[in-house]
């Protein structure tokens, strides 16, 4: 019974994979897969899926940290079991979704829902701001730049109102990233919140023999900024790296690599907002997130300098935007010039593009609008 | 483990959105270790740094992946946390569960682990987070054993593939996503779980071009569904959006007053082909136009429909930012039958030929979009066999500097230079 430290091969079971969605799907999934017409969000996170049986699947999308307890777990386990026959979903964006079959049994849910305070918020649906999707952060992670869950905390009490409503000119989707790695993959968000570094990093001369292959330190660089060198442990002379600090972009790929490089910084590290990235092919293709403010402060507990400029970019877009048209989009046809006036966001060189590249995002055009940046 | 002070957390238990930090400490009652949690957070939050320590090579036996090693680089003041490993346990398609299996997942981990986790991780494991090198194996032999579940990938390995919601609840879906996502994922447990790849390597599903796994921002396989003959119209609906009796998008945007609805405005105008007007009451399409943007379909629902011969795109080798910059993948195949009726036959040779190719020129940590750039789409097409059509590029290249072949060119490379000074004097 159970795992034998003495024959740790026994009885061993592996590569069973996921187990099968279909176990999972509540009946009226079950019945109806490939089989729904058509939807309709009643009311704000609540989505009516209609099949051509005549069936109807209400879902109910309730916001979640995503950072979440055992106990917490259980607790929609239960909503799950009182309302839904035990059956839920989670979206890509960390919602939860509890899905009964008809009408009478969604005023119901929302009351339990309701019941727990401000635990369950019912939105994230059409268009409005729907859940962060974010990173570890500094509960877990190793090389992050910033926090994740309290940053995502604090711009999503500033943005609930937006959560539980559908009144932007479209969806609006937030991303975070604690580095830039990107384990949240921020690139083509509406919002990007960016934890970056600006120090370049320390080279630790003691640990370095032991824990870092060098080729591979001096090999990940992508300008090259990291160099052989010697340096003198303890009077003996060790092979060790240099870092150029002039070529430096900070992007901590080096530490990655090498343990022994380390590059994280209370004054250093902070945050850098990108907007106007989308994902879907709707209407234009696929766009990225550019880079509009460099640098904001790890301000802990709460990120005032973070929330109050994506607060103040949401309602520039909601106030100026065309019905469908995304942050990005909206931004292309003002111009990126009306972009930063509009959100009153100063322009500085920080957001011209110097990496590789970088001529294609240059103005090679004599159309332009006079803003108040031409002084 | 001692109660912890946490003046700066505290302040993140207000507000409206539901607080982690509250979350943790009620289950810090039963777990202690996860005041540990919060008191390292704490200090994070003073000093505003990490204190995780970078790596460790933990796991379990036989596999390469499916455990992230952690440890605090202040065990002293936070033994609770000392060993703080994450384990990703792969996710079913479309992230469906019954209570009674998430329980019994959650009886597994408050057994062997901190008590905290997140549903999910970016790439769609389920994540359990936190536990020590010793509880790895026994929680891995329950997890197996009287679960039947198993872990995701980590490392320079097939990540855990992920699928939106598909046909299960949306209507656009032009392939079973769910269907393929699961059946791959089991194909390819030993690329799941025995790193041999140049670097991590992702496929996601995504049923339709509104992309909701966002497959063609981050995977380096991405499978779009797509259909190639012409949207489906009930004329009768389009006359009751017409009418402003049914919602437009389906009621996303009805929290504001936006006027009445608009067909012109709203549908014909913004089709970035032009490709549709009105006839009288009727909505015509030109289908040999429309290049499938979703956004007709979007805003009215119940008139329009994706065509009845469907299948998907496969576009190469998206990647976020590290190093060379983001990558959006690029499409190579546009359209491609995705059919259990053969296994998948199609898009399983087309997975293995990107990877035996790439496995063999790839870099190290070198994603196979970077491969792609480096070599250039070209070469990538030859290796791939796929003849290169005007639908690959975005415009035409602007500069001359083609990379004529030998055999290419007449008469080849090969001449005397004494033939030409003879010629031409120098």
């Amino acid at each position: 019974m159970g795992y034998n430290p003495q024959k740790p091969m026994e009885g061993r079971i592996s590569d069973l994979g996921p187990p099968h969605y279909e176990k999972f799907f509540p009946p009226v999934i079950k019945a109806n897969k490939g089989k729904w017409l058509w939807h309709e969000i009643t009311q704000p996170g609540v989505l009516m899926h209609k099949s051509e049986t005549g069936d109807e699947v209400y879902s109910i999308r309730v916001g979640s940290p995503r950072l979440v307890s055992v106990e917490y777990i259980r607790e929609v386990c239960d909503i799950a079991d009182k309302h839904c026959d035990g059956f839920l979903r989670f979206t890509t964006r960390n919602n939860i979704e509890f899905m009964v079959d008809s009408r009478a049994k969604v005023q119901p849910l929302l009351d339990t829902l309701a019941s727990y305070g401000n635990k369950y918020p019912v939105g994230g649906t059409g268009a409005g701001v729907t859940n962060i999707v974010h990173t570890q952060g500094w509960v877990h992670c190793h090389t992050p730049a910033t926090d994740a869950s309290g940053v995502v905390k604090a711009v999503m009490d500033e943005l609930f109102d937006y959560f539980t409503s559908m009144t932007l000119p479209a969806q609006v989707r937030i991303a975070l990233a604690c580095c830039l790695n990107m384990c949240g993959a921020v690139h083509a968000s509406d919002i990007a919140i960016l934890g970056i570094h600006r120090k370049p990093p320390m080279i630790d001369n003691k640990r370095i023999s032991g824990v870092c292959e060098l080729p591979l330190a001096i090999a990940s660089c992508p300008l090259g900024a990291v160099k052989p060198a010697k340096a003198i442990v303890d009077g003996v002379e060790i092979k060790s790296v240099k870092v150029t600090v002039e070529r430096c972009m900070f992007c901590g790929n080096c530490y990655t690599m090498c343990p022994a490089m380390p590059l994280a910084d209370p004054e250093g590290d902070g945050i850098a907002i990108l907007v106007g990235g989308k994902v879907s092919n709707r209407i234009s293709a696929p766009k990225f997130s550019k880079l509009v403010i460099p640098f904001l402060p790890n301000t802990t507990p709460r990120w005032p300098e973070t929330v109050a400029a994506v607060k103040k970019i949401l309602v520039a877009y909601a106030a100026d935007a065309r019905k469908y048209e995304r942050i990005g989009e909206w931004a292309e046809r003002i111009g990126w010039e009306k972009f930063f006036e509009k959100c009153d966001i100063p322009f500085t060189e920080k957001s011209i593009d110097d990496y590789r590249l970088a001529y294609d995002t240059w103005r090679t055009t004599t159309q332009f609008k006079f803003t108040s940046h031409i002084k | 483990m001692a109660k912890r002070e946490t003046p700066l957390l505290d302040q993140l238990e207000s507000g409206p959105w539901p607080s982690f930090v509250t979350d943790i400490k009620r289950q810090a009652e039963t777990k202690p270790e996860c005041w540990d949690i919060l008191g390292i957070l704490e200090l994070s939050y003073k000093e505003r740094i990490t204190h995780w320590k970078h790596g460790g090579i933990v796991g379990v036996f036989g596999y390469g992946g499916g455990i992230v090693g952690r440890y605090a680089d202040v065990p002293e003041l936070f033994p609770g946390v000392e060993h703080f490993h994450t384990v990703r346990v792969a996710q079913p398609a479309s992230k469906y569960y019954t209570s009674a299996n998430l329980r019994q997942l959650m009886a597994l981990w408050e057994k062997y682990g901190s008590g905290m986790t997140n549903f999910h991780g970016s790439t769609g494991d389920i994540i359990l987070l936190g536990t020590r090198t010793e509880n790895l194996e026994p929680f891995f032999w329950d997890l197996t054993h009287d679960m039947g579940q198993d872990l995701g990938g980590s490392g320079s390995n097939l990540r855990t593939p992920a699928n939106c919601i598909g046909e299960s609840r949306c209507e656009w879906s032009c392939y079973d996503t769910e269907d393929v996502c699961h059946s791959l994922t089991l194909h390819y447990q030993d690329e799941i779980h025995r790193p041999a790849f140049p670097y991590k390597f992702k496929f996601k599903f995504s049923g339709c071009p509104n992309d909701c796994v966002a497959s063609i921002a981050r995977s380096d396989i991405s499978v779009i569904g797509t259909w190639r003959d012409a949207i489906r119209i009930d004329q009768a609906a389009v006359k009751e959006y017409v009418a402003g009796n049914y919602p437009a998008n389906g009621g996303a945007h009805s929290g504001r007053n936006w006027g009445k609805f608009d067909i012109n405005k709203e549908v014909i105008d913004l089709c970035p082909t032009e490709c549709m007007w009105m006839e009288g009451a009727e909505l015509k399409i030109d289908e040999k136009e429309c290049t499938r943007c979703m956004h007709c379909i979007n805003v009215m629902p119940r008139a329009l429909r994706p065509g009845l011969d469907k299948g998907a795109s496969i576009c190469v080798g998206a990647k976020a930012p590290i190093l060379d910059g983001a990558q959006f993948a690029t499409l190579i195949v546009p359209f491609i039958k995705v059919s259990k009726d053969n296994d998948f036959e199609e898009l399983i040779e087309f997975i293995e030929k990107v990877w035996d190719w790439w496995m063999e020129v790839g870099k190290n940590r070198e994603r196979v979009g970077e491969t792609m750039q480096r070599v250039g789409l070209p070469t990538f097409l030859s290796v791939m066999g796929i003849e290169p059509i005007p639908q690959h590029v975005k415009e035409p290249r602007s500069n001359p500097y083609i990379f004529w072949r030998e055999e290419e060119v007449e008469g080849g490379f090969a001449r005397d230079i004494d033939e030409f000074r003879a010629k031409h004097k120098a």
